[in-house]
């Protein structure tokens, strides 16, 4: 199935994934090559048939509202890239922006 | 700018998002405390570390099949979760999980009372069951921003309303209501300067008479109920003024500046907007049984339409004053407790919505952090009912009180307040008024009945306010006519 | 004998014996890593001291007889499941530095019964890949022939078991990821019913299909391993509140009676020669051992791939969005706003494989594409489990090749995703199903290994290791091994 490259660059951005100029046409061309996999499910009749998001048939299990975690910050946040009197860090974030 | 006239007609519904008052978070065991250090409230689960899963707290399920009950609404059995995609550093999964298919409460209404007495029915679309995302702090980080995710995962109920709101007055008296259930449930503090209440309306105008719905923005930040209703308000001027002036409305998403009073549109791209929502593989459906739907009713409270009722039959007040009181469970609670004692309500409720209100409102205090107890204005109004002292007396009683902290017996000994009922005393001092002011008495006597008002004035002075109005007036009535 | 001969029951017997200890063993083991895995590459990191630790600590339980149930058995993970304090990659740049500060359950499990941990094996980056090509820490070798494949994701724990440099080890499989590496280096692999084994701390790839598994020498082994791994965990919703029975118990019950179908489906398709010749010689195998064959039909199960390959995608496509610099992990370098940041962390973070699969599930979920993508993909996966569903009335087991055919050359398949992909056409079904699997050797091509699957009903894995044990009780392609120089 033919993917529009105005379709590529906005799944691209909805999966915030920067894609080179150079690899875009080949890129295109796999991801073409996959949904055309997809097409053989058109064959199958599906209107009755209920979806089916779990394997498993069952209900959600629940905890009790219990105060569990105590504050491991100092450790949660070895690996963090940028820290700074405990709070991650990232360029500016303009409010109401997305 | 009043351009809002009889021609245009405004088409508002309401989002309301409602912090729940857990212990923990919707899916993780730490802390919601409001407060802490940055980040240390936020465990493993909350950072979406690599492999970590959710687990549901139970707490949040009774509290949306309590809301559910007082929304008159469906609960919907199973209701399952969603992933709701979008990145922002704040929602550290780059998903929320939230509801969509399947929400937890649907089809609901609510009956609100407008200021000139009537009712109107307000259709509650679903409220639905999510997380909260984290914060970003914009200061003193040398042009970076820093993220705080203590409040990521934090549960949260959204309430969605049909758009049968068509003023901001009605939009504010709907917030209310739903702030008053979500208070007498205890499901929430309710309080919109924190955040654990917010609020974003869609609003669109219309011409009168149009079938057609007119294009909608949705307001976002809108954090007191007075601004509420200025947001709206500005946003249907505006949406009015741009129509008259020829231009369409863009469907967009809108910021409110309080101090500005204006909205202004948020920056976005038009597809980043979708969500693609799909069901939470994490999560399974939650089957939630009739005995802990029914288990859970049985801890319903009395809610404000019910208390108002029953305020109207047992205690025999108005309408108006019922429903003022009961809209407030902590009000409510406290006229009670101050009827008990006093054994008379309908003073009762006087006192409350005048005296005490005032106060309250100038020290800008809650009913909860009153400085006269229910029991001690109880007490007072026992000793007007009582004659101990006269209705105008128990005011100055009153200031004391709220001023001292000392109870109402102990004022009246100290200033020797109590009403004089001795009736040679009141004798006496109205043959002392009597003596004092021929002229006055002359003139009353050729027929100018109104000086009988001066004589009681002049009585009540004498006796610094503490004699029996009543009495005084049958003697001076007798004393007068010799 | 020596010691990494052994397996890993027979290590057991050895080591409550006192035959040998466990540092002795430990270090055979670090000793052999040391000496052949620079250049099959299967292990992300070896942790030699801790491991030393954990076999000095066993050492002194089994002079004091307090010996837990696999203690001092050297094992590897699968740099998929969380390790406290232990850099934890899923094969990624990504999380090429990241320290887990938290274990899973199965590493909690397994640590509680004793194991030594020699380290973490390498695998296809965020388990996606068929041949561990994707790796950011490099390809893994297939110990069979260096110049072939071990199979994926779990090519890293194949490849050390293969070789010897563990006893046995931990691994997941979404849509084959146990049973075809275990098929391409001769090995057992199982892959247990969705919600037998935690998913707490195994990084995820896409939920609803993910599940952790053991990749081992023999059906009797693998059973011994996954029966401590499994257990209701309530820190997993999705983990079944179910007892977890005795795997070892039934292992030398015979067979005799027991149905196995054969779905027509499968083997419908044009198969090597060497594929339908193997497999048909288990069937035989399994009718010597009194099991009645018979043909079934799964007749939706060709639609299992284009499922597979929209569901999967699609749950990646939300559960990699975390990865985003902001918490943990690799961050580019001077990002100029948020948006930059996000947008060259995850291009230079992730590699082609898990970029092509998020850009595949982003699109399938997207606005105008989710009814005719995700929405039918869920329904048809709901045709693929019915008509398991449908077989289980009648058959016990269900018996196909594991894989379309043995190995394939480092490079052979890289530049093409769908070849790849078609890898796992046998495997994929179970994964939707929820159901167990298992893949054991039954032949070997030109010096290549060949793998025959038994996929059971739910719950059913003791049966599939009782199955899988009686017929190499009468083989021996279990017992090869390749030599590993």
């Amino acid at each position: 199935m033919a993917l529009s490259d105005k379709e590529l660059n906005e799944i691209a951005y909805l999966a915030r994934i920067n894609i080179d100029k150079d690899s875009f046409p080949a890129l295109k061309g796999e991801l073409e090559q996959i949904l055309d996999l997809f097409e053989k499910l058109n064959l199958a009749e599906t209107d009755e048939v209920e979806a089916m998001s779990h394997p498993l048939n069952l209900s959600q299990p629940t905890r009790p509202d219990e105060v569990t975690e105590e504050d491991q910050r100092e450790k949660l946040q070895e690996t963090a890239p940028s820290v700074q009197s405990g709070l991650f860090l990232v360029p500016k974030v303009i409010e109401g922006e997305n | 700018m009043t351009v809002f006239n009889e021609s245009w007609e405004a088409v508002i519904g309401l989002e309301i998002h409602v912090q729940l008052a857990t212990n923990s978070k919707l899916f993780s065991g730490a802390s919601t405390n409001f407060g802490a250090l940055p980040n240390t409230q936020a465990c493993n689960i909350d950072l979406a570390l690599p492999g970590v899963l959710p687990v549901l707290n139970e707490e949040v399920l009774k509290m949306a099949v309590k809301l559910g009950k007082a929304l008159n609404a469906n609960i919907n059995s199973p209701t399952s979760f969603a992933r709701k995609n979008y990145f922002y550093p704040d929602s550290p999964k780059g998903y929320q999980i939230s509801q969509m298919d399947k929400p937890i409460v649907e089809d609901g209404f609510l009956d609100i009372e407008l200021e000139d007495g009537t009712s109107k029915r307000i259709g509650v679309t679903r409220a639905h069951l999510e997380e909260d995302a984290g914060k970003s702090l914009h200061e003193d980080f040398e042009g970076q921003s820093g993220i705080d995710l203590n409040r990521a995962g934090t549960p949260l109920i959204e309430i969605v309303s049909e758009p049968d709101i068509n003023s901001p007055e009605e939009a504010v008296a709907y917030l209310k209501s739903i702030h008053s259930i979500i208070r007498y449930l205890e499901i929430s503090d309710g309080n919109m300067a924190e955040g654990s209440m917010r609020c974003d309306a869609n609003v669109s105008v219309r011409k009168i008479g149009s079938d057609e719905l007119g294009t909608r923005t949705e307001t976002k930040n809108v954090n007191s109920f007075r601004f509420v209703e200025k947001a709206i308000l500005y946003e249907i001027e505006r949406q009015i003024s741009e129509i008259e002036s020829g231009n369409t409305i863009t469907q967009e998403t809108r910021l409110y500046d309080s101090q500005a009073n204006t909205t202004r549109p948020m920056r976005t791209k038009e597809y980043a907007n979708d969500y693609r929502y799909f069901p939470e593989p994490d999560l399974l459906p939650v089957v939630l049984e009739d005995k802990f739907i029914k288990e859970t009713l049985e801890q319903m409270p009395e809610m404000p339409n019910e208390k108002k009722l029953r305020f109207v039959n047992e205690y025999e007040l108005s309408e108006y004053d019922s429903s003022l009181l009961a809209a407030d469970k902590d009000l409510a609670n406290f006229f009670e407790e101050v009827t008990d004692e006093s054994k008379s309500a309908k003073l009762s409720a006087n006192w409350i919505m005048g005296e005490l209100s005032a106060e309250l409102n100038k020290d800008n205090l809650h009913i909860l952090n009153s400085k006269i107890s229910a029991k001690q204005l109880g007490q007072l109004i026992k000793r007007i009912e009582d004659s101990t002292i006269s209705g105008k007396i128990a005011k100055d009683v009153f200031e004391k009180m709220w001023s001292s902290g000392d109870e109402v017996d102990a004022i009246i000994e100290k200033e020797g307040l109590q009403q004089v009922t001795d009736l040679s005393e009141i004798e006496s001092m109205v043959d002392r008024v009597i003596n004092e002011n021929p002229d006055q008495l002359k003139q009353y006597l050729s027929g100018k009945d109104r000086l009988f008002g001066f004589f009681v004035g002049q009585v009540m002075k004498e006796s610094q306010g503490k004699a029996n109005p009543a009495q005084v007036n049958e003697i001076l009535k007798e004393k007068l006519k010799e | 004998m020596k010691l990494h001969e052994l397996s890993l029951k027979e290590q057991l017997t050895g080591l409550k014996e006192g035959s040998f200890s466990s540092t002795e063993l430990t270090q055979h083991y670090l000793d052999r890593i040391s000496n052949f895995d620079k250049d099959l590459n299967s292990f992300i990191t070896v942790t030699e001291d801790s491991a030393l630790n954990q076999a000095k600590e066993s050492d002194k339980r089994y002079k004091s007889n307090k010996a837990l149930p696999l203690d001092g058995i050297p094992i590897a993970h699968k740099d998929i499941f969380c390790t406290e304090d232990i850099l934890t990659t899923c094969g990624s740049k990504m999380l090429s530095n990241f320290k887990a500060p938290y274990s899973s359950t199965v590493v909690s499990n397994l640590s509680s019964d004793g194991v030594v941990v020699l380290g973490k094996t390498n695998m296809d980056e965020f388990a996606m890949g068929s041949s561990n090509e994707t790796s950011f820490f490099g390809p893994v070798k297939n110990p069979w022939n260096k110049e072939y494949v071990p199979g994926g994701s779990s090519g890293g724990s194949a490849a050390c078991v293969s070789a010897q440099l563990a006893s046995a080890a931990t691994a997941t499989d979404t849509g084959g990821s146990i049973r075809q590496p275990a098929a391409l280096c001769g090995l057992t692999g199982i892959k247990p019913t969705y919600g037998r084994v935690s998913r707490y701390g195994m990084i995820a790839f896409a939920s609803s299909l993910d599940q952790g598994g053991v990749l081992a020498r023999s059906a009797e082994d693998s059973a011994i391993l996954l029966e401590s791994m499994s257990g209701y965990d309530p820190k997993d919703s999705t983990s079944l509140n179910e007892d977890v029975p005795n795997f070892l118990e039934n292992l030398d019950s015979p067979i005799k009676g027991m149905k196995i179908g054969m779905p027509k489906e499968f083997f419908e398709r044009d198969l090597p020669n060497h594929v339908e010749s193997s497999t048909k010689e288990a069937i035989e195998t399994y009718k010597d051992l009194g099991a009645e064959i018979c043909e079934i039909s799964l007749p939706n199960v060709d639609l299992s791939l284009p499922v597979y390959y929209i569901i999967a995608p699609a749950e990646c496509s939300a559960n990699l969005s975390r990865y985003d610099g902001v918490r943990y992990g690799y961050r580019c370098e001077n990002p100029k706003d948020i948006e930059d940041l996000y947008m060259r962390t995850r291009k230079e973070g992730f590699g082609a494989e898990v970029k092509r699969r998020i850009l595949i599930g982003t699109y399938a979920l997207s606005a105008g594409y989710y009814d005719a993508y995700y929405l039918k993909a869920q329904k048809c996966r709901r045709l693929v489990a019915n008509d398991f569903t449908e077989a289980f009335k009648s058959v016990d087991l269900i018996l196909s090749p594991t894989t379309p055919d043995t190995s394939f050359k480092a490079g052979e398949k890289s530049d093409d995703p769908i070849e790849m992909y078609l890898q796992d056409i046998f495997t994929i079904p179970a994964n939707l199903a929820g159901l167990p699997g298992i893949s054991f050797p039954c032949g070997n091509h030109e010096g290549l290994p060949l793998g025959v699957q038994l996929v059971g009903d739910s719950l059913k894995e003791a049966q599939l290791f009782q199955a899988a044990h009686q017929f190499q009780k009468v083989t021996d392609w279990h017992k090869k091994l390749p030599e590993v120089k």
